[in-house]
């Protein structure tokens, strides 16, 4: 393989993990939390999925939807049992809590449907497309279309619609937003709404690309997309996008060039280097406040 | 239009209001006026439902509002400018102002209102498009009024309009209030600068440590040996 292929093999992991990113920084912008549980958001959106295709034989558009549905559910309920109530609280309660949703769904996963992994079914139809002498699978197209159109619609949704622009005022000053009359709690149930439906996309494109799924699958992408986000600057909606990316971009450049035992390794190793010489992230807020 | 009956509210085991009890009239400009920590910033974040009371009673034109969530007190009437303005920093002026009408559905109505904004701060009307965060301390201040007024409100709860501004800045803020009051909007203004407060006032409240203790008529404050004393240097 050349590097091309590989680079655009990074920038569709890259995007995916964009997509997970995502939700990360936009709970973190509004509600001001770590939601640790997105991860295992996206496994069960996996899941859903699965068992839509395979068990149900459901054609695979319905599928894609309920599994959508079922992840923005499944993220308001999360929000509205295990976070609302901590809203005051220390934001290490919070912090332990998101770690606690994050086990639960994991071994309620390995309750269904057991820790063996299963393999999954591509909902891309099976093509690949010659550029420039290499081959690059649907999948790898897939991914990168849809996560472009996502991108693009969120932008819209965010800075043209009032919801979008109540969910910049409560990001920014909460209090203020209330005194707007912007409802803070409606606000960031549709930020997990949006968050979590995200994740289900993201779910159906990674089980795509590696065709399996267990009850850890959404543990790992989880973190990488989490330092994308932390990456980018967390909070902000441009660095997870190009936090994720750049991040799939060294992932897959590293397996391929350097040693794939290793490029975990890189990976984190980067986010640390960033951190060491921009604590912000790369799109992160400046401390500019007004006396 | 606004009556605080006996309201009391803690911070933690401190108690910070000790059953503060006044009333605004339609039409009147009413001072709050008091030393730093007297509590005056608490009992507007009170009256807007940003911070709940422990007893005590709020009444908006004979409407209980003691319950009611800080979001919707908006839109009965009551629009609050909060101290230190608390614009949306990252949003354009435009931006700011829309979000000021954010619970207006009538668009011609929204229209309306940020002309008359435009006519009282033309300023904001030049920097529609500049990033808030990037005016003036002073222009801040007016966005931050020119937001709450793109409501329409009944009464207008100012806190501290005249932090951080020059003299001349100040000045032309008070001018601005007394023409918002004189267009029918009621107005209860919370200040540190007691004279100017005093001067645009009707009446006054004086607060100190949680309590009313003086109140009457704004000029006759204005000239009160105790009030000049504590409040204006003299």
């Amino acid at each position: 393989m050349s590097f091309f292929s590989y680079f655009v093999s990074g920038i569709s992991l890259g995007s995916i993990y964009a997509l997970i990113a995502l939700g990360y920084t936009m709970v973190y912008g509004i509600a001001k939390m770590l939601n640790f549980a997105h991860g295992d958001v996206i496994m069960i959106g996996g899941y859903v999925a699965f068992t839509a295709i395979t068990t149900m034989q459901f054609p695979v558009w319905l599928s894609i939807c309920i599994s959508i549905l079922a992840c923005i559910i499944l993220g308001v309920v999360i929000e509205k049992i295990a976070y609302k109530p901590l809203r005051n609280a220390t934001p290490l309660a919070i912090l332990i809590t998101a770690i606690g949703v994050s086990y639960l769904l994991q071994n309620v996963a390995l309750l269904i449907f057991g820790s063996a992994a299963k393999s999954f079914t591509s909902v891309v139809p099976k093509f690949s497309v010659e550029l420039g002498g290499v081959s690059i699978t649907g999948e790898t197209i897939v991914t990168i279309a849809v996560a472009v159109l996502i991108v693009i619609c969120l932008s819209i949704f965010i800075n043209k619609t009032k919801s979008g622009r109540a969910m910049l005022a409560v990001s920014e000053d909460k209090g203020a937003a209330q005194l707007m009359g912007i409802n803070v709690n409606s606000t960031i149930s549709l930020t997990f709404a949006i968050g979590s439906g995200l994740a289900a996309v993201a779910s159906v494109l990674l089980c795509s690309t590696y065709p399996q799924i267990s009850p850890y699958t959404g543990a790992m992408p989880g973190i990488k997309a989490f330092t994308a986000a932390v990456f980018g600057g967390i909070g902000s909606i441009p660095g997870a996008m190009i936090g994720g990316v750049v991040l799939g971009i060294i992932e897959s450049l590293s397996k391929a060039y350097i040693s794939s035992e290793l490029s975990d390794a890189i990976v984190f190793g980067v986010l640390i280097i960033v951190l060491l010489v921009r604590p912000t992230g790369l799109f992160g807020k400046k401390f500019n406040e007004k006396v | 239009m606004l009556r605080v009956e006996n309201v009391e509210v803690y911070y933690g085991v401190i108690k910070a209001i000790k059953g503060v009890s006044f009333e605004v009239n339609q039409g009147e400009i009413i001072a709050l006026i008091g030393s730093n920590g007297a509590g005056k910033t608490t009992i507007l974040h009170t009256i807007t439902g940003l911070i709940s009371p422990k007893s005590g009673s709020i009444y908006l034109e004979d409407t209980d509002i003691t319950k009611i969530p800080a979001h919707k007190i908006v839109s009965m009437g009551m629009a609050h400018v909060p101290e230190g303005r608390r614009i949306f920093q990252e949003l354009t002026v435009y931006e700011n102002l829309q979000l000021g009408a954010f619970i207006m559905k009538d668009k011609k109505q929204i229209e309306k209102n940020l002309e008359y904004v435009y006519k009282h701060f033309p300023r904001l009307k030049e920097r529609k498009n500049q990033i808030a965060g990037t005016l003036s301390g002073g222009e801040q201040q007016m966005l931050a009024m020119g937001r709450a007024l793109m409501s329409n409100p009944k009464i207008l709860l100012m806190d501290e309009p005249s932090m951080g501004l020059s003299p001349i800045l100040v000045s032309e803020i008070f001018q601005i209030i007394k023409e918002v009051s004189a267009d029918g909007t009621t107005v209860l203004l919370v200040d540190h600068n007691a004279k100017k407060a005093l001067s645009i006032a009707d009446r006054a409240y004086v607060l100190e440590t949680g309590k009313i203790v003086l109140s009457g008529d704004a000029k006759e404050l204005l000239n009160d040996e105790s009030v000049k004393k504590a409040y204006l240097g003299e």
